[in-house]
């Protein structure tokens, strides 16, 4: 597959309209869906040009896909790009999300739909679990990672530390740990 | 009402601004200071919400709007996106100047071996905080573990596990 070479690049309304049908099709994680649209279908970025700019968004705080959108909206077309990207993006899935919220809130007191919701909320558990256990796998060799991640999990899952103070104080240190007892 | 609107604000802000490693690194902030500070909804409700926005397409982060509707209405639910989303776009936009600047710089790679383990805690806190919002009966736990287990063990695509959740679920078996 020719992933080296790119198409011309996309217009605002181009962007828009991209990252619309990625909100819009993008059940369970949009990342894998974005890799092939941006670099396979519409042939915007070379592979390498979206892993650069995916690890860019990784490194910051926000979600990782709505980063993207904004980081290959402004790559494009500026600012105008950045925001028709985003915009694109959480149109549908805002919507969606409203629908369902309705459908929840008028029919909270049928018992069908009290069970068929608790059924799917222990479902997206087990989505969250298995992501967590997916993440956490390449740490297995790593005990420096393990004791940083144990101390995060247990600093907000047990003692329920906020969140804001606990990241000032731990990307430091742990940035810190890594630096100096690395190799 | 405008002063649930602020709290809306700032606690979506600050989601999203310490959300390091993507949308569930923030659930259990926002856990925190909807169920625990806040007192909007029990355990149980935020659970479900979560739910629902795991079952909608798009940005894991959907569950910010969702929260802001149930909240305040349509007002909650605008003022909670453009806090989820604005800031962080804003960084991102003054970031990839920076980022093209230091490129090569190695220091780049050691704040990223640096901040992969604290995301990897706070995913592991967020799953642990849903398990035990949503967990209280045998079933839910049944099917919590058995969805975790497929999703790890096989290739298949996440909306077809929460169909089976929600399928199970509406029998209304083991509840």
């Amino acid at each position: 597959m020719a992933t080296t070479q790119t198409e011309e690049a996309p217009t605002t309304f181009g962007l828009f309209k991209g990252f619309l049908i990625l909100g819009l099709t993008g059940f369970g994680g949009v990342l894998p869906l974005a890799r092939h649209m941006v670099v396979e279908q519409r042939r915007w970025l070379t592979g390498a040009e979206f892993i650069e700019l995916l690890s860019l968004c990784q490194f910051l705080p926000g979600g990782n896909i709505v980063n993207l959108s904004v980081a290959i909206g402004l790559h494009f077309r500026g600012i105008p790009g950045a925001a028709a990207a985003l915009f694109g993006l959480i149109a549908a899935p805002t919507t969606v999300v409203l629908g369902l919220g309705v459908i929840y809130g008028r029919y909270s007191h049928d018992p069908h739909v009290v069970h068929m919701f608790a059924g799917l909320a222990a479902a997206a558990a087990g989505l969250l679990v298995s992501m967590a256990v997916k993440l956490a796998l390449p740490l297995r060799r790593k005990p420096l990672g393990i004791a940083i991640a144990a101390a995060i999990f247990v600093a907000v899952a047990g003692l329920h530390l906020p969140l804001v103070p606990t990241m000032l104080v731990a990307a430091p240190v742990s940035i810190f740990l890594m630096m100096t007892l690395r190799g | 009402m405008s002063e649930t609107l602020a709290a809306l604000a700032l606690i979506f802000m600050q989601c999203s601004l310490v959300a390091f490693g993507g949308g569930n690194s923030a659930l259990p902030e926002m856990h925190r200071q909807v169920v625990d500070v806040q007192h909007w909804m029990s355990s149980a409700d935020f659970a479900a919400l979560y739910a629902l926005a795991q079952a909608a397409p798009g940005p894991n982060l959907m569950v910010g709007p969702l929260i802001g509707w149930q909240v305040a209405g349509l007002a909650g639910m605008l003022v909670t996106t453009v806090a989820l989303f604005g800031p962080s776009s804003l960084l991102t936009i003054l970031a990839l100047h920076l980022w093209r600047r230091f490129k090569d710089q190695p220091w780049r790679a050691v704040v990223q071996a640096g901040l992969a383990p604290v995301s990897i805690g706070l995913v592991a806190a967020s799953a642990t905080i849903i398990v035990r919002a949503v967990d209280h009966e045998w079933i839910f736990v049944a099917i919590t573990a058995v969805s975790a287990g497929a999703l790890l063990r096989f290739r298949i695509h996440p909306l077809w596990i929460l169909a089976m959740g929600a399928a199970v679920g509406w029998t209304g078996f083991g509840q």
